[in-house]
This record gives C-alpha cells, sequence and structure tokens, in this order.
C-alpha cells in the first residue's frame, strides 16, 4: 500500500509531460488527460486514506523510499516520500480541490486555443505541490517548493500576451524567490548544525522525539525566521504579499488553484511541519505571529477598498492565510486549527473563486463589481454556491468557517497575557472587516439594480448560467464550505485525526469560548450591517467615487508597491549604482592602472626589440663582455 | 720584447672587428669584420701554440681556418641570395624580427 | 732562430717586425672597419691578413703562415671580393648610423671588452715561453701533419665532411632552378607588341653630351628624369644620379659668384 505514495505524483507528472511534450495532436483531448490523472491521483489518495483509517493513529505514518539521490560523505539527500496525516489532508485537499478545478477549467478554458498547455501546467501545479508534501526531507521538500513556484509563473503569465500579465507573473517569480532563499538558508543551517535535513530523525517520529530541540535556542530562532520568510513568499505574507494581487492576471481556475489548494497553503505547512523547531524558539514563533496578524489587517482592509471581484478575494485570502499563520505560530495551541481553518478555506475560497469566474465568464470577462449587481436573477447556482462561500466565509454559525475561524481566535486569546489578547483582539477585528468586505462583494454583485453597460464596442453583457462542468464543482465545493467544518468539528475529529503528528495541548483561555463566540456573532452582525447600509440601501455608483485616505490607500493595496519600489527598487537601484561606481573607479582603477603600467613597461621594453640584428649583437656582445668581467672577478676573488 | 704582446695585438684585432660587426651595415664588411675576429683568434692560437712548446695550438688554428673557410662560403652564398631577393645587402633591411 | 722561439724575450730583430707591423695590422683593421666602400676595407683585409701571415712564420707557424697566405689572402679575400663585385656598392656603404645610440653602444662594449681582454692578459702574468724548438724539431709540417692524422683525426674527417657540405650549401643556395624555358629575343618581341607597351626599344640614358653616361638618367621633354632610361641594375642598386637640376644648380652658382664679387666691389667701393 506505501507503494502508491509516488503514484500520487507521478499521475499528474505525467499528465504534464505528456500534455506539454505532446505536441498538438493532443489538443482535442488534452483536456480530458489532464482531468484524468488529476482525479487518478485524487483516487489513490482515497484509497490511502481508507487505509490510513484502518490503522491504529500511531501506525498511520507511512514512508517510501524511492532512491539515494545525492550522497557525498556525510552528505545524504534521498528521494523518499513520508505521508502522515498532516500530509494525508494536504494531499487530499490538493488532489480533491484541485480534480475539481480541472473539471471546472474544462469549461471555463473551452475557448482557448492553448488549452493542452493549460492543463500541462495545471498537472505540473498539482505534480510539484504534491512531491512538497510529501517529501521525508527538506531537500526534497524544496525541489516542490520551486516546482511550485515554476508552475505559478507558468499559470498567472499563462496569457502572456497581455503585458500586464507577463509582468504579474514576473512579480510573483521574483517576490518568491526572496522567499526560496530563505528556505535555502534555512536548509543550509539545518545541515551545519544537525547534518541532516531528513524529516525522521529531525523532527521525530512516533515515539522518538526529534533532534531539532538539541541546538541553542539562537540557530533554532535563526531556522524559524528562515523559514517563516520563505513561507511569507509562498503564503503572500507580509512583507512579501504584493504578487498575490497582481497574480489575478491568470485564468480564474488558477487563482482557485493558487489560493484555495496549492501555493498558499504551502507557507502554512512548512510552518506546521517544521513544529519541532519553532516550538523549541519562542522568539521566532511570536515573530510568526506578528506577521500573521499584520497580514490579517493588511489583506482584510485591501480586500474592502477592490472593486475588482478576484483582487477584493485575493486580499480575502491573504487575510484568511494570515488567520492561519497567526494559528500556526500561536504552538501547539494553534496548529490543528490553522490547518483545519486551511481545508475548510479550501473548500470555500475555490468555491468563490470559481464562482467569480463563472460570473466573469457570464460578463465578457469584466471583472469591475461597479458594473454587475443583480446577477442574482440571470446565475441562480453560482448566486447560492457563491453566497454558501460567503457565509462559510464569514463564519455564519453552523458554516465551516465558523467552526474554523472560531477556534483561531480561541486559541489566539489563549496565547495568554498581554499577546494573548492582541492577538485575539485583532483577530476578532479580522472577523468583522471579513464580513465587511465579504458582504460587499455579494452585495455588489448578485443585489441592487444591474449595472452593466455596453463595452467600447457596443457588446452588452448578456447574463447567463455557466455549464455544468463549472457548476457542478462549484455545487461540489459549496457541499464542503457548509458542512466540513461541522464533520471536523464534531467530536473533534479533526483535532484527534492531526494531534500524533503536531500535537496539541489546550491553552489557558482567560475567556470562554462562549463569549468568544458571541463576541464574534456581534463583529459578524456590525461588520455585515454597515456593508448592508453602505451598498445594500443606496445605489452603488458605477464610477469609484474619491474615497477617503484609507480607501485611496487600500486601492493601492496600503502603498505596499510603491514601499516597495521606493525602498528596495530605488534603493537597489543606488546601491547598485555606487558599487557601479566603486568598482569603476576603484576596480576598475586597479585592473586598469595595473594594465596601463604594465602595457607602459611593455612599450618601453618593445623598443630594445626594434628587429636590427646589429642591435642584439650589441646585447650579445655586452653580454660576453659581462661574462668575461665575471670570469675574471671570480678568479681574482 | 715579451712574446704576451702579441697577444695584445691579437685581443686589439678582436675588439676591433667586433666593433666593426656593430657599426657596419653592410653585411659583406660585417662578414669581413668576423673573418677578422677570427684571424686574431688564429694569432692568439699560434701564440699560445709557442708558449706551451707543443703544436697543438696550431692546430686548433688550422681547423678554425677550414672551418672559417667552409664559413665564407656559405656565408656568402646567404649574402647574394639575400641580395637577389632584397635588392640590399644591407644588414639593417632584414629587420623583419620587429613586431 | 729556434734559440729565439724559446727565449723568454725575443730578439730585437723580432721586436722591431712586431712594432712595425703589428701597427700595418692595427692600421688595416681598423681601415677594414672604417672605410666607406666595401673593395677598401676588403684590401685592407687583405693586408691585414698577410701581416699575420707574417706573425705566424714569426711565431714558428710556418705551414700556417703559407695557408694563410694561400687560403686567406689568396682564396678567400678573392672571394669576398667577387661578391663585392656582384652585389656593388649599395646604399648600405654608408657609415651614417640609422639606429639610434647603436653606435655609441657599440663603441662602449667594444671599449669595454678590449679593456677587460687587456687586463685578463696582463692579470695571467704569463712569463714562461717554452718554445717550439722541440716541437718543431723534426719540420713543423711533419709534426702537425702527425698530430692531424692521429690525435686530431676525427676532427679531420668531420671539417672535410664540414667542407664538403659547404659546398653543396652554397652551391643550393646561389642556384636558381629554371621553370620554363628561357624565351626567345622573338618571343620577347612578339610580347612586347601584344602588351602594346615599350614597343621600341627602351631610351637610352644620358641625355646631353655633357652626361652621356649609363648611370644618369634621361630626361623627359618636361625635364624630369626617366627612370625607364637607365639599366635595371642600377636601378636595383640605386645608383642613379640625377642630373635635372644641375643646370639651375650651375646658373645659381654662377649667379652667386657673380654676386659676390659685386659685393666685394662694392664694400671696397665704399672703404674708399
Amino acid at each position: 500500500m506505501e507503494n502508491l505514495i509516488a503514484l500520487l505524483i507521478a499521475a499528474p507528472l505525467l499528465g504534464a509531460a505528456v500534455l506539454l511534450c505532446g505536441g498538438r495532436r493532443l489538443d482535442a483531448v488534452g483536456q480530458w488527460i489532464g482531468t484524468v490523472l488529476a482525479a487518478a491521483s485524487f483516487v489513490v489518495a482515497v484509497v490511502l486514506f481508507a487505509d490510513m483509517l484502518g490503522k491504529s493513529p500511531e501506525d498511520r505514518t507511512f514512508t517510501q523510499h524511492l532512491y539515494s539521490w545525492i550522497a557525498v560523505g556525510n552528505f545524504r539527500a534521498d528521494v523518499g516520500f513520508q505521508l502522515d496525516q498532516l500530509s494525508m489532508t494536504f494531499v487530499l485537499l490538493i488532489t480533491g480541490v484541485g480534480s475539481l478545478i480541472h473539471v471546472y477549467s474544462i469549461g471555463y478554458m473551452e475557448h482557448d486555443e492553448r488549452r493542452r498547455r493549460f492543463f500541462g501546467y495545471l498537472n505540473l501545479f498539482l505534480a510539484a505541490m504534491l512531491l512538497l508534501v510529501l517529501a521525508d526531507n527538506y531537500l526534497l521538500l524544496y525541489v516542490g517548493w520551486e516546482g511550485v513556484g515554476l508552475a505559478s509563473y507558468l499559470l498567472i503569465g499563462f496569457w502572456q500576451h497581455k503585458p500586464s500579465a507577463a509582468t504579474a507573473a514576473k512579480k510573483a517569480f521574483l517576490v518568491n524567490r526572496v522567499g526560496d532563499m530563505g528556505l535555502s538558508i534555512a536548509i543550509m543551517l539545518m545541515f551545519t548544525t544537525f547534518g541532516t535535513f531528513a524529516f525522521g530523525p529531525l523532527l521525530g517520529t512516533e515515539g522518538h522525539p526529534g533532534i531539532a530541540g538539541d541546538a541553542t535556542e539562537g540557530k533554532l530562532t535563526a531556522i524559524g525566521l528562515m523559514l517563516l520568510l520563505a513561507a511569507c513568499g509562498k503564503s503572500a505574507q507580509v512583507p512579501l504579499q504584493s504578487w498575490l494581487g497582481d497574480a489575478m492576471e491568470g485564468p480564474t481556475p488558477v487563482s482557485a488553484l493558487i489560493h484555495a489548494a496549492t501555493m498558499v497553503t504551502a507557507g502554512v505547512y512548512l510552518i506546521v511541519r517544521s513544529a519541532a523547531v519553532f516550538n523549541a524558539a519562542p522568539d521566532a514563533q511570536l515573530v510568526v505571529t506578528v506577521v500573521g496578524g499584520v497580514t490579517l489587517l493588511f489583506g482584510a482592509i485591501v480586500g474592502c477598498a477592490k472593486d475588482d471581484i478576484k483582487k477584493a478575494l485575493a486580499g480575502s485570502t491573504m487575510s484568511q492565510i494570515g488567520y492561519m499563520v497567526l494559528a500556526a505560530g500561536l504552538g501547539p495551541i494553534g496548529y490543528v486549527f490553522a490547518i483545519m481553518h486551511l481545508v475548510t478555506h479550501g473548500f470555500f475560497k475555490a468555491g468563490l473563486f470559481l464562482g467569480a469566474g463563472s460570473v466573469m465568464h457570464g460578463m465578457n470577462d469584466e471583472v469591475d463589481m461597479r458594473k454587475f449587481g443583480g446577477l442574482r436573477k440571470y446565475m441562480p447556482v453560482t448566486f447560492v454556491t457563491f453566497g454558501l462561500g460567503y457565509l462559510a466565509i464569514i463564519g455564519f454559525p453552523g458554516l465551516s468557517g465558523f467552526f474554523s475561524k472560531d477556534k483561531i481566535i480561541e486559541a489566539a486569546f489563549a496565547k495568554g497575557g498581554t499577546e494573548g489578547w492582541i492577538l485575539g483582539g485583532v483577530a476578532l477585528l479580522g472577523a468583522a472587516i471579513t464580513a465587511y468586505y465579504m458582504t460587499r462583494v455579494m452585495i455588489m454583485t448578485f443585489f441592487g439594480e444591474k449595472r452593466w453597460q455596453p463595452d467600447a464596442e457596443g457588446h452588452e453583457p448578456h447574463p447567463h448560467e455557466s455549464p455544468s462542468s463549472m457548476t457542478i464543482p462549484m455545487i461540489v465545493l459549496a457541499f464542503g464550505s457548509v458542512f466540513a467544518g461541522g464533520f471536523f468539528s464534531i467530536g473533534d475529529r479533526f483535532l484527534h485525526w492531526l494531534e500524533p503528528v503536531t500535537g496539541h495541548s489546550e491553552g489557558d483561555s482567560p475567556v470562554s469560548a462562549l463569549t468568544v463566540t458571541l463576541a464574534t456573532m456581534v463583529l459578524l452582525v456590525v461588520g455585515a450591517g454597515i456593508a448592508y447600509l453602505q451598498y445594500g440601501r443606496s445605489s452603488v455608483p458605477v464610477t469609484a467615487p474619491r474615497g477617503s485616505l484609507l480607501t485611496r490607500a487600500a486601492r493601492r493595496d496600503l502603498y505596499q508597491d510603491d514601499f516597495n519600489h521606493v525602498v528596495l527598487v530605488r534603493g537597489g537601484e543606488h546601491l547598485t549604482r555606487s558599487l557601479v561606481y566603486v568598482d569603476h573607479t576603484l576596480v576598475d582603477g586597479v585592473v586598469n592602472g595595473t594594465a596601463a603600467s604594465v602595457g607602459g613597461l611593455s612599450g618601453r621594453l618593445r623598443k630594445l626589440q626594434n628587429g636590427y640584428a646589429r642591435s642584439y649583437a650589441v646585447s650579445m656582445f655586452g653580454g660576453a663582455a659581462i661574462l668575461v668581467a665575471a670570469t675574471l672577478l671570480m678568479r681574482a676573488v | 720584447m715579451n712574446p704576451v704582446n702579441y697577444l695584445y695585438l691579437a685581443a686589439l684585432l678582436f675588439t676591433i672587428g667586433a666593433t666593426g660587426v656593430l657599426i657596419r651595415r653592410n653585411a659583406i664588411v660585417v662578414f669581413m669584420c668576423i673573418e677578422l675576429m677570427l684571424n686574431a683568434c688564429n694569432l692568439a692560437f699560434v701564440v699560445f701554440s709557442r708558449m706551451h712548446g707543443n703544436l697543438d695550438g696550431q692546430i686548433i688554428a688550422f681547423f678554425t681556418m677550414v672551418v672559417a673557410a667552409a664559413e665564407v662560403v656559405v656565408g656568402l652564398a646567404i649574402i647574394v641570395s639575400l641580395f637577389r631577393s632584397r635588392h640590399s645587402a644591407s644588414v639593417d633591411d632584414a629587420s623583419l624580427m620587429k613586431l | 732562430m729556434t734559440a729565439n722561439l724559446a727565449a723568454y724575450s725575443t730578439s730585437t730583430g723580432e721586436a722591431f717586425q712586431f712594432w712595425v707591423l703589428g701597427t700595418v695590422a692595427v692600421i688595416g683593421a681598423l681601415c677594414t672597419v672604417f672605410m666607406r666602400k666595401a673593395v677598401h676595407s676588403a684590401l685592407c683585409l687583405a693586408g691585414t691578413m698577410i701581416v699575420l701571415a707574417v706573425f705566424y712564420l714569426a711565431n714558428g707557424a710556418y705551414f700556417l703562415g703559407i695557408v694563410q697566405i694561400v687560403v686567406y689572402t689568396g682564396a678567400i679575400m678573392m672571394l669576398f671580393l667577387f661578391v663585392v663585385m656582384l652585389v656593388g656598392v649599395t646604399a648600405a656603404d654608408s657609415l651614417k648610423e640609422t639606429i639610434k645610440g647603436q653606435r655609441w653602444l657599440a663603441l662602449l662594449c667594444g671599449l669595454g671588452f678590449g679593456i677587460l681582454l687587456f687586463a685578463g692578459i696582463g692579470h695571467a702574468s704569463i712569463q714562461d715561453f717554452d718554445g717550439l724548438a722541440k716541437a718543431n724539431a723534426g719540420g713543423n709540417v711533419e709534426g702537425l701533419a702527425a698530430l692531424i692524422f692521429t690525435k686530431y683525426v676525427f676532427a679531420f674527417e668531420i671539417t672535410g665532411a664540414l667542407l664538403i657540405t659547404a659546398t653543396i650549401g652554397a652551391m643550393v643556395l646561389t642556384h636558381r632552378e629554371r621553370t620554363e624555358r628561357a624565351r626567345t629575343q622573338r618571343e620577347l618581341s612578339e610580347q612586347r607588341v601584344r602588351e602594346g607597351k615599350h614597343v621600341p626599344p627602351l631610351p637610352a640614358p644620358g641625355v646631353y653630351a655633357r652626361h652621356n653616361a649609363v648611370d644618369i638618367a634621361g630626361l623627359l621633354p618636361d625635364g624630369t628624369p626617366s627612370e625607364l632610361t637607365v639599366s635595371k641594375t642600377l636601378r636595383d642598386r640605386g645608383q642613379i644620379r640625377d642630373v635635372s637640376a644641375d643646370a639651375l644648380r650651375d646658373l645659381k652658382a654662377l649667379e652667386q659668384r657673380a654676386e659676390e664679387r659685386l659685393e666685394r666691389t662694392k664694400p671696397e667701393e665704399a672703404s674708399k
């Protein structure tokens, strides 16, 4: 049974290879090959999951060693897989949601002539992400990590004929490189510190505590911070968040895949997987929570101001991932809830993105919500599924988001002390803002009067429901959005499932769970109510009003790009310029000076070599005279 | 008179010949100066022969003459063919070794 | 004479001969170096060599003395004169130095080397001369022959081989293989007509009776000299005399002389 693990990755990898190398012959069937292989991977995952459920919680770690990749001295890197409960959760999410997105893409990308290639990239994305979560050592994880970066680059820039898409892809890749540096440095640190980077000895297996905690706290903090940097890059956390909004230039299924099943979840996985490191480095953990808290508010505020439906959802993703990172930073109190929120978020965010894609599909690829309005009559299925996703994300009681987010807020308070209060407050505030911006999206898109107009060429959009290949995945995801949270929480199923891997401890919460829930509910109603008053009661202007200072700032992503431009780009330019100056004057000066002096000397010496035999004869004669003189001197002495 | 004076004369002739080689540009004259140097050496050998009381020095001088004869034949042939191709007997014109 | 050869100091006669002929040899050597024309250099060198031959004889090397005269002055120097004749007088004969500093460096080196040699000889403080009385007892030629054919027989053989090689080498160097048949006069004239260049015979050198010499280029109607009129060999040697400006120069000289005379008379008149 354990030998099936490789098959999980092999199926989509094969799909990518066949589709990308197959050429035009596969154009007609490309989407089916890609979808079937993704689904095959999901089937394998389900089989493995069933097998895993049949075993006792202690025996649920499957390993498969394929071959020794690099073995030099005591440096040893293997290609091997480790499938435990944490990986299993991710595998199911990735293959499950991924397969649904494949199915959705069949309809969404129907008219794109480069469809085969698109499905090839999607399969590559899945394969890389699976490699990331299945690797049994950090180096192999890094391979998957880079694969995800590559696939995201290819997919975000899929419509490369649009300069904005090409730029967005480059931006995502570059920002991710910064994070990748963090991961590679962390791996190097691990190797120099522990002599290994395999999960087994490093993080410990069942009953054998790993050696990760043995190093000094300073080193562990350094490793932890580097891992956090890596996670920030992939999961779009402050300060490496700027690529996520621009990544919306990719096709909508790509956005759904990046935000729900792959890519952004990689950072959370990395932190939870490295729990043993973070548990021993409280300073690093604190930084993780701070990053999570800041991103949570940052994403939420940005999401409030965007009129582009996908960018509003992107801000929401940033914010929700912030919740997860915050939870992961809380240590054993929060690991399980971080993953739980990740899974539920995978359902409803995928559903929301697919819904947004469905809306765009019916509206001639219009993304400005100010030109939507009243779409519930035209797209009933999309409206219902999107609505269920909306209720889930704002944490409507009984739906998925309610259970997972509530737990995170409780865990934040349970951190204890001033930190607990601050983090809990931030999480609560985030819940209110989430309710506000999601209600805004909902109202502007589906309620009110219709605001669309003919475009420049006179084509009036004809909103219509999407084909069934698109609506079925949305319906399935809507089911997940509604029931997943409750299913996980009844009897703390998810907690018991994941606890053997991540560990769990109940914090000492200063406020009761009921208080937190009630406070969340109140804030939820307040947030949604404000949004209703703003957008539901009064009509929405088609052109955006100037807005307050904060709104304008949020529209510009809170000046993150400007900040990057001024601090990093300009700073980098100045640094480069000064380095070039130093290079030209000092380094080149020394080099050229040496060359010039040698050249000058040679020029002088060259005159001795005038080619005249008589000149050479003089030298010979002089030399002979000197020899005679030397001989005489020696005899005289 | 001490016969050593012959050696001084040989040294003087040799030096004059060497300087001539360096000063003159006409290949033929240069060659003559070389012959002068060889003759100076021969004189020294003959005087050495007298000094040591055996004939070995004279033998060496004899061989030097033979070699000089061979050298002159080849050297003059070279000068003639050089003159044919370059229309000049100047040693400075054969300065192709210069950059 | 044999007694003299053994002595530390030579007889008065030999001393006299040394000082007189030695002076001649040094003068001959200096003339070899400093004579402008190669022919003169060759003659001076021949003189020096004859003097050296006399010195060989004086030093008991009778065989070498004769060989020196026969081989060197007789054969080698004649070879030199032949080559000088072949090559002719060239621009290289000029004593003007073209390489900067060469003359001074050469003189410096020569002077230094000479001083060193003199110092070396003086330092060696050679006093005892064994003389050749014993060695030449059975005759100089017989003594040399005995050495050459016994002790130095291999060197002798090798020099024989060297001479053969040198002979062949000289032949190879100077011999030019004709790759095609020499063209007859008829063919040459036909070619001239075909090319349409210089159909008539080349113009003769020496325009005016005054300058009727083969090394003077004939003047064209506009007064410029035509190199075509001079033999190719002279042209190659650069031995063409240019007389085109002679008439003007003569006129100028005449005018100047006249002027001088006038000026001389003028101050005389002024002084009176």
